[in-house]
C-alpha cells in the first residue's frame, strides 16, 4: 500500500481519485464485463465461469431458476464476497482485485436494493436515506435535508419521511431503499429478486420504480430475478443463468429468438403470456 | 493449479464410519479453541478500528446509555439482596464462632473484590448482551449489516466498537453501584435486623477493605465488561438461519458470557494475586 493510501485510509479520507473515470471509459456502452468468474462452496462449485456483460444507463436483468447461482453472482458484484478466480471489470479496473480505501471508494458508486429492503429498522426514513450522506459527506445538516428530501419527492415518498420501514408497505421500502441507494453519485444499481413474495400490483410498482430510477439517475441497473413476467417488462439486456452457467445473455429479442431448451422451459413454465413474448420480440 | 483442483473438486470419495466419527470428536474438542481464536480476531479488529476515524461520539453515548444506564435498576435491585443475604448468612454462621463483629469486613471484602464485579458483569450480560445479540443477529439475518458494507461502512466499526467501549466504560460504573448498594443492604439486615452495632460493622468494613481491593474489583469489571460486549456482539454479528438462528445465538451469547466471567474471574484474580496459576 502507497504512503498516501495508508495515511488516507488511517484518517478515514476519501479518496476522490479512486472514484474519478476517464471519460473515454465512460463512452464505452459496456459498464461492467464479468471474466470468467468461479465461486466455490467447499467442494459445491456454484459459480462456473460466468463471462457476460453489463450494460451502461441499462436495466440487467440476470434471470434463472433457484439455485442457479443468481445471488451468489450478486454477491461478488458488489464485492459482499470474492470469487475464487476470474475478473470483474467496472469501468475497466478490476473490483475483485481492490482492496481498503480503493475497495470503499468503489462501493460508493455501487447501491444495493435488498430483497427485504435491509432498511435500518431504529431509523426513520429520513435517517435511513440519509445515512450515507452523514457517513461519506461533509454536508450540513441543512444541505443533508435538502438532498434526502429532493431524493424521497423524486420516488414520490417525501410524505412518508417521519414514518419508520415496519409502518411501510413492501413497495414503499424498495423506495426507500433506492432512494438511500441513490443518494450519493451511484452510478450502478443492484436490485436482488425485488418483487419476491410481493402481490401483482405492488410488483407492477416495483418494476416501474426500477424504470423510474434507470430514467431520472441514469443508473445501470442489474436486476437479479426469477419472475419472468417482470423481466419482460423491464428488461434491455437479460442474461441466464442455468446451475452455476450463462446460458444466453442478450436483448430480449435476441434471447427468444436464440432460446435452448432449459431457457424456454423456464419461461413457459413461468407463465409468461404468448403475448409478451411476441411483443418483445418484435422489439 | 486449475480453480477446481484447488478445491478438491471430485474428491467424492464418501467418509467411513470411524473417520466421520474421529472428525465429529475433533470438531467438538477444537470448537472451543476456534470460538477463542475468533473472538481473539475481533478484538484484534475491535482495537483496529477503534483508533481509526470517523468516531461516533453519538452511537458511543447511546451504548453507554443502553449498557450503563438502563442497567442501574436491575443491578441495584441485584446488588441490594445479595449484599443483604450475604449479611444474614454471615451473622449466623460468625454468631456461632462469636466473630460476628467480622461481617462488615467480610462483606465488604467480597463485594468489592469478587461479588461486585461478578454479579454487575452477570447482570449486564443476561439483560443487555441478549439484546445486542438478539439486535444485531436481526440486522445479519435481515441482511442490514451486508447493507452496511455496500455502503462502505466497516460494520465492525460501526456495530462492535462502541458496544465493546460502552461495555468497558460502563461496567465498572455499575460495579461501583452494585458495590454500593450491596453494602448498603448488608448493613441494614446486619444492624437493623439482626441487631449488630452500625459502628462496629462499618468500622471493620474500613479497616479491612482497602483501595487495591476496589482496584481489583474494577479492573475484573473492565475486562468483563469488554468480554460480554465482545461475545454478544460476536455471536450476532455471525449469526444464521433466522429467528431460530438468531435465538439460539442469544442463548450460545448467554451461555458463553457467564462461562467466560467465571474463568476470567478466576485468571484475573490468579494474576493479579501471583497465585494460583500453577
Amino acid at each position: 500500500m502507497r504512503l498516501k493510501e495508508w495515511f488516507g485510509a488511517f484518517t478515514g479520507r476519501t479518496a476522490d481519485e479512486v472514484r474519478r473515470v476517464d471519460p473515454a471509459v465512460l463512452a464505452d456502452p459496456v459498464h461492467i464485463r464479468v471474466r470468467d468468474v468461479h465461486k466455490y462452496y467447499g467442494q459445491h462449485h456454484v459459480l462456473k465461469g460466468l463471462s457476460f456483460d453489463i450494460m451502461r444507463g441499462k436495466t440487467n436483468v440476470i434471470i434463472g431458476p433457484s439455485g442457479s447461482g443468481k445471488t451468489v453472482l450478486m454477491r461478488q458484484l458488489i464485492r459482499l464476497e470474492k470469487p475464487d478466480s476470474g475478473q470483474i471489470l467496472v469501468n475497466d479496473r478490476d473490483f475483485v482485485s481492490l482492496s481498503g480505501l480503493e475497495l470503499d471508494a468503489m462501493r460508493r458508486t455501487m447501491g444495493m436494493v435488498f430483497q427485504m429492503s435491509a432498511l435500518f429498522d431504529s431509523m426513520s426514513v429520513f435517517e435511513n436515506v440519509a445515512f450515507p450522506l452523514r457517513e461519506h459527506t461533509k454536508l450540513s445538516q441543512k444541505e443533508i435535508r435538502e438532498r434526502v428530501m429532493e431524493r424521497l419527492e423524486s420516488l414520490g415518498i417525501a410524505h412518508a419521511f417521519k414514518k419508520f420501514p415496519a409502518e411501510l408497505s413492501g413497495g414503499m421500502q424498495k423506495r426507500v431503499a433506492v432512494a438511500r441507494s441513490l443518494v450519493l453519485e451511484t452510478s450502478v444499481l443492484i436490485y436482488d429478486e425485488p418483487t419476491t413474495g410481493l402481490d401483482p400490483i405492488t410488483t407492477c410498482t416495483v418494476d416501474e420504480l426500477i424504470a423510474e430510477a434507470e430514467e431520472k439517475f441514469g443508473v445501470t441497473s442489474i436486476v437479479i430475478s426469477h419472475d419472468m413476467a417482470s423481466v419482460f417488462r423491464i428488461a434491455d439486456r437479460i442474461t441466464f443463468m442455468y446451475f452455476g452457467e450463462v446460458q444466453a445473455s442478450g436483448t430480449p429479442r435476441e434471447l427468444l429468438e436464440s432460446l435452448n431448451e432449459p431457457t424456454m422451459k423456464f419461461i413457459l413454465a413461468s407463465g409468461v403470456s404468448r403475448e409478451l413474448i411476441d411483443s418483445r420480440r418484435q422489439d | 493449479m486449475s480453480a477446481a483442483k484447488a478445491h478438491g473438486a471430485g474428491d467424492s470419495k464418501p467418509p467411513s464410519f470411524v473417520n466421520d466419527m474421529v472428525a465429529r470428536l475433533l470438531a467438538r474438542i477444537m470448537a472451543p479453541l476456534a470460538e477463542l481464536g475468533a473472538l481473539a480476531k475481533m478484538l484484534g479488529q475491535v482495537v483496529f478500528w477503534g483508533l481509526r476515524p470517523p468516531y461516533r461520539g453519538r452511537i458511543l453515548i447511546h451504548c453507554m446509555e443502553y449498557v450503563g444506564v438502563q442497567s442501574i435498576f436491575i443491578v441495584g435491585i441485584t446488588g441490594f439482596f445479595v449484599g443483604a443475604v450475604l449479611g444474614l448468612q454471615l451473622v449466623n454462621g460468625f454468631r456461632d464462632v462469636g466473630a460476628e463483629s467480622q461481617t462488615g469486613s467480610v462483606v465488604g471484602f467480597a463485594l468489592a473484590r469478587e461479588i461486585g464485579p461478578v454479579f454487575t458483569a452477570l447482570m449486564v450480560s443476561s439483560r443487555a448482551g441478549s439484546a445486542m445479540t438478539t439486535e444485531l443477529g436481526s440486522m445479519r439475518v435481515t441482511n442490514q449489516i451486508d447493507a452496511l458494507i455496500t455502503m462502505a461502512v466497516n460494520p465492525v466499526q460501526y456495530l462492535v466498537v462502541p458496544r465493546v467501549i460502552a461495555g468497558l466504560l460502563m461496567v465498572p460504573i455499575l460495579t461501583i453501584f452494585f458495590d454500593v448498594i450491596g453494602m448498603t443492604g448488608a448493613w441494614a439486615v446486619c444492624t437493623r435486623l439482626l441487631g449488630l452495632d452500625s459502628g462496629v460493622f462499618l468500622d471493620r468494613m474500613r479497616w479491612i477493605v482497602d483501595w487495591k481491593d476496589v482496584h481489583l474489583g474494577l479492573l475484573k469489571a473492565a475486562v468483563f465488561g469488554v468480554t460480554v460486549c465482545l461475545i454478544a456482539c460476536r455471536q450476532g454479528f455471525f449469526a444464521s438461519g433466522g429467528a431460530a438462528g438468531v435465538g439460539q445465538a442469544t442463548n450460545r451469547s448467554v451461555v458463553h458470557t457467564a462461562i467466560a466471567i467465571l474463568v476470567l474471574d478466576y485468571l484475573v484474580t490468579g494474576l493479579v494475586l501471583g497465585e494460583g496459576l500453577g
